[in-house]
């Protein structure tokens, strides 16, 4: 398999060109927006529950095609399934999902929706934020 | 003190790792005798920067080709040699900086100037370097807080009994203290300065840039809340250095210099921050000097820290002994068991600038000035000392060649 077809798989790409879950829900629970520093990738994510549990997820972004397949996968994979769960998901259970040979800066641009997500549903259920979402300040001028 | 067995160090075999060894003046080596102001290079740590620089450079973090990856291991793997050298929790708790200098500054400024106001107490100690004392004082005024220094004794230790009065002039939120004192070599009671410092509500900064390359350092024993390390002290480059700080306090803190590199996302009307370390690691940074630190690491690690100390513990012993014999010598500092390879003295009238350069032209460097401790040479009554350091490529027969020369001094001047 060349280089191409190996990060590049066709199923990487069927989730680029045709994401799941795009636009953002009417009426979420929780939104976050967050941006991969690197690469300035973006991702805003919405999400509405059902009790404890994911009823519906959409997103809207911009970047690159691992940045937004990956988190069209990951609407997928998160839809009935328990808030704190997701919150707690170890980003291996994506990369295994995604496939493909990640290097370190492409691997974030893979878990860019994945650490957005939590974001959301920490501010709409209070679940614990991962380590590298948990920087609240920033500067903004009046 | 307990006898255990200790691998022992081998310094004839170990100098053959340095080229400066090489040039012969009158038939001898240089005895360099300055390590604490900064250490000579292995080859093994500049044969790794060169190779670094001609086959894994580029800048870090963003690109995506792989001369950029290999950068970028490169980078984050020092980074994680440093967590693994102090004992970090985490390697997203070390911030690569310029120096142990600009770590301490980056505290000062960016924990000081936003939580220290009227009524706070700054402490800092007599036996600072000006890297841990001059911020702290500049902050403490900038802010109206106060600030208060831990004397010594006349042996150079501190003297803790001072800390209740301290603690009744107001509320203290910062104890800053160097671990091993770079004038004297004293090994100052962090552990003890910590606990205090906590029971007063209070951040522990440890200035280690003198201590990581003789001990083995431990963020997590030692119960401090940042602590300060230069890679060119412990046979790395100069240009880099680390701070190791708590993540809560780490997270709190506004960012310390901006630009590229600290932030998440920035548009006209705001701005927001990049996730540690990276918050604190604006513009380029020094790449291949932080990974040369982190060759040095393994360099140390290899050899034991425990066997370095050993080694200088030996030649100090040997120094002192040595140096006590001559009763126009005024030794300064604790006994040998309490420091670190550091031996500060003074000739009896001659100033130091002038034993300093009679004992170069018997090939010995020794530093002579106030070491950037000037509060503690009014405290020692003194402008300036003569300072012989010892690190892990010194031998027996330097101080040898530093007491002949000393001899000499005494013959000429004294």
């Amino acid at each position: 398999m060349s280089e191409f077809d190996q990060l590049y798989r066709e199923v990487i790409l069927d989730h680029y060109k045709n994401p799941r879950g795009h636009g953002l829900l009417d009426a979420p629970d929780g939104v976050a927006e967050g941006q991969n520093p690197l690469c300035g990738d973006e991702v805003t994510v919405s999400v509405r529950f059902d009790g404890d549990l994911i009823a519906d997820v959409g997103f809207e972004g911009r970047g690159c095609a691992i940045s937004q397949a990956a988190t069209s996968m990951l609407t997928e994979i998160v839809v009935g399934r328990n808030a704190d769960e997701i919150a707690r998901m170890p980003k291996e259970e994506l990369l295994e999902e995604i496939g493909i040979p990640l290097s370190p800066v492409r691997l974030k641009c893979a878990i860019l929706g994945l650490g957005v997500l939590k974001v959301a549903l920490h501010k709409s259920k209070g679940t614990p934020l991962p380590d590298e979402w948990t920087q609240g300040d920033d500067l903004t001028i009046a | 003190m307990a006898v255990t067995a200790r691998p022992k160090l081998d310094a004839q075999r170990l100098r053959a790792d340095f080229a400066y060894l090489e040039e012969l003046v009158n038939g001898k080596s240089v005895a360099f005798l300055d390590s604490a102001a900064s250490t000579q290079k292995p080859r093994q740590v500049l044969d790794a920067m060169r190779e670094f620089y001609e086959h894994s450079y580029a800048n870090v973090h963003r690109g995506v080709y792989r001369l950029a990856e290999r950068a970028t291991e490169g980078y984050e793997g020092a980074r994680e040699k440093v967590r693994a050298f102090v004992n970090a929790p985490a390697a997203r708790e070390v911030v690569f900086t310029r120096s142990a200098t600009e770590a301490l500054n980056l505290v000062a400024y960016a924990w000081g100037l936003d939580n220290l106001g009227p009524g706070d107490v700054v402490v800092i100690t007599e036996l600072e370097h000006h890297s841990n004392f001059v911020p702290w004082q500049f902050v403490a005024n900038r802010t109206g807080a106060s600030f208060k220094h831990i004397p010594i004794d006349d042996q150079g230790e501190l003297q803790l009994d001072a800390l209740d009065e301290i603690a009744a002039s107001g509320h203290v939120k910062v104890v800053a203290n160097n671990l091993v004192s770079n004038s004297l070599g004293t090994i100052n009671p962090v552990e003890k300065l910590s606990a205090w410092a906590h029971e007063q509500g209070a951040i522990m900064v440890v200035d280690a840039a003198q201590a990581a390359p003789h001990r083995e350092i431990d963020v997590q024993a030692l119960g401090c809340d940042f602590l300060a390390i230069s890679s060119h002290k412990l046979c790395g480059p100069s240009g880099a250095g680390a701070l190791w700080g708590r993540p809560e306090l780490l997270e709190q803190m506004s960012p310390f210099n901006l630009g590229g590199e600290m932030i998440r996302s920035v548009a006209l009307d705001r701005t927001s921050w990049n996730e540690l370390p990276y918050k604190f690691e604006a513009g380029t940074p020094a790449i291949a000097e932080a990974y040369g630190f982190g060759v040095a690491i393994d360099y140390l690690s290899e050899i034991g820290l425990d066997a370095i100390e050993a080694h200088e513990h030996e030649l100090t012993r040997y120094a002192l002994g040595k140096l006590s014999e001559l009763e126009w010598i005024r030794l300064f500092g604790p006994p040998a068991e309490r420091r670190a390879g550091i031996v500060s003295f003074d000739v009896e009238g001659v100033h130091p600038h002038d034993v300093a350069q009679i004992l170069d032209w018997e090939g010995v460097a020794v530093r002579a000035g106030h070491h950037c401790t000037q509060p503690l040479m009014a405290r020692l009554g003194v402008t300036a000392t003569t300072r012989a350091s010892f690190y892990l490529y010194t031998i027996p027969e330097e101080i040898d060649r530093l007491v002949d020369g000393l001899h000499k001094v005494k013959k000429n001047l004294g």
